[in-house]
């Protein structure tokens, strides 16, 4: 995320320390931080959750509206995902249109989700090729400590399945549940001195040569990936975060339920 | 406002629909230093309205043709999150959150030792994460905890509440309902000490004695949020005390980032 600069001694540490086989805060390679999650969190969205991940703290909503089902999917309803690096979150983020990173965040959470089927998107259509539910997810970062995907993700589903269709204020009959039918859950890994860490901290980042987020379904089939920032992986290393993110994405799950 | 609407928002014993009398307050909580990043910051509840404040700085100053050679310029943006109300809002600023940034900007200037940092800037985030009427003093409130907690050196906290009318009495601290199908509504901040009033504003329909009444309803409230504010800061220096001890343990071999 961030392009910000690190100190050199904060480098030499995090990588003498990986020489060692630590981590700064002392987890081992695949730990996550704690996790916690608020679901309901705001009462004026369908659904919403508050997910700090350690220090990292995210916010996602979901609102729902009516609209036009796009012509290629006349028969499904509308998913739409957008991400807000608000300036409240790190001394980087700046106010302004979405740039690069945000954009990022917010597609690559949308494809764990869409690629997955976790929404009935036909369950979500009222008149094929005329109406049917649109719905909005917004994440907002309000405190960046690292690993926004994985953060943004468990908030995005948590969110999710705890949204209720406003149908009854809309005119179309009673309210119900989202119709949900997969848990995706994403994990992400960075590469630094060739040593795999998940859920990586802002330092982490900031010292990473590489970043792939890996999101598998509760079969703990592949439903989306991203690699980012400028180093490399070997494929070993790759089958290796692949098969540490189904593990770590079972237990992950228990946590959305 | 809407005027008088004949909506009844107020029973025949003075009982709002959320059971408070005329005068009385939502409930409120306040809580210095809940994110990291930041460089002070905090967080209000006054009745559903969920608002987080953030300052960043003294820091460089961005536009570069807004610094001042002489002094600090606080900058706040106000922003209402997509799913703070009920339709979504179109994230970004408009022009509601544009004059709203720009007055809690100037009310929080006016406490703020500005000379002290010559050519920088105090950039103040305001984010509504729910939205129940009341957000801009909620905001304001919220914020001079901030900047306190940032230790920014400053004349006092900031306390800000909203007065107005509804089935032609004067209400304190308007909700929702209240605001829709209101008659008047009356944001006001003021330093208590010294009775300045930093933020004023005012729409709807109110004579020169409902207004006065107002304020007499509006004084004692924002006395009561002033010493809420205190009280945050003062369980932040008690829980900072007790939270460092442990993390030094913890991270004794870490550098120090500030180096």
């Amino acid at each position: 995320m961030a392009r910000s600069v690190v100190s050199e001694i904060k480098r030499d540490h995090i990588h003498k320390l990986i020489a060692k086989g630590k981590r700064v805060d002392g987890r081992v390679w695949d730990e996550f931080r704690q996790i916690s999650i608020e679901t309901n969190y705001i009462e004026t969205a369908e659904g919403s959750a508050r997910v700090k991940l350690g220090n990292t703290d995210v916010l996602v909503g979901v609102k729902m509206g009516i609209g036009a089902p796009f012509e290629d999917t006349p028969d499904k309803g509308v998913l739409s995902t957008n991400a807000e690096l608000i300036p409240m979150g790190s001394p980087n983020f700046e106010a302004g249109p979405p740039d690069e990173n945000s954009i990022e965040l917010a597609r690559v959470v949308d494809r764990g989700i869409r690629e997955s089927g976790m929404i009935d998107l036909e369950k979500l259509c009222i008149e094929k090729g005329k109406e049917c539910w649109i719905n909005f997810i917004d994440i907002y970062v309000l405190d960046y400590d690292g690993n926004l995907f994985d953060a943004a993700f468990l908030g995005a589903v948590a969110a999710l399945k705890t949204c209720k269709v406003p149908a009854k204020e809309n005119g179309k009959g009673e309210d119900f549940m989202m119709p949900i039918k997969k848990t995706p859950i994403s994990c992400t890994a960075v590469q630094i001195e060739n040593v795999i860490l998940f859920d990586p901290t802002l330092d982490e980042e900031k010292v990473a040569a590489a970043r792939l987020t890996v999101t598998t379904d509760e079969n703990g089939d592949l439903r989306a990936m991203q690699k980012g920032l400028r180093g490399a992986f070997t494929m070993d290393q790759v089958k290796n975060i692949i098969e540490t993110s189904q593990r770590l994405g079972s237990e992950l799950r228990k946590l959305v339920g | 406002m809407s005027g008088n609407t004949g909506v009844k928002l107020i029973d025949d014993n003075g009982i709002r629909i959320d059971g408070r009398k005329v005068d009385e307050l939502r409930p409120i909580k306040i809580e210095a230093g809940v994110l990291k990043s930041a460089d002070g910051s905090a967080y209000v509840e006054i009745g559903k309205n969920k608002v987080l404040a953030a300052v960043y700085g003294p820091r460089e100053c961005h536009p570069r043709h807004m610094q001042n050679p002489a002094k600090s310029i606080v900058q706040c943006k106000y922003n209402m999150i997509a799913f703070s109300v009920g339709d979504r809002k179109r994230p970004g600023p408009d022009r509601r959150s544009v004059e709203i940034s720009k007055i809690i900007s100037e009310a929080l200037e006016y406490v703020v030792f500005t000379e002290n940092f010559p050519r920088t800037s105090v950039d103040v985030y305001i984010e509504v994460l729910q939205a129940n009427a009341g957000t801009r003093c909620a905001g304001l409130t919220a914020a001079s905890v901030a900047l306190a907690d940032a230790g920014i050196p400053m004349k006092d906290l900031v306390p800000a509440i909203a007065v107005g009318k509804v089935n032609d009495q004067v209400v304190l601290d308007l909700n929702k309902e209240e605001d829709n199908y209101g008659q008047a509504d009356v944001p006001i901040a003021m330093i208590p000490r010294t009775g300045e009033v930093l933020l004023l504003q005012m729409d709807g329909h109110l004579t020169v004695a409902e207004f006065n009444k107002a304020m007499d309803y509006a004084v004692p409230a924002l006395e009561q949020v002033y010493q809420m504010q205190k009280d945050a800061l003062r369980r932040r220096y008690e829980s900072t005390e007790t939270a460092e001890e442990s993390t030094d343990d913890q991270t004794a071999s870490e550098p120090s980032q500030e180096a």
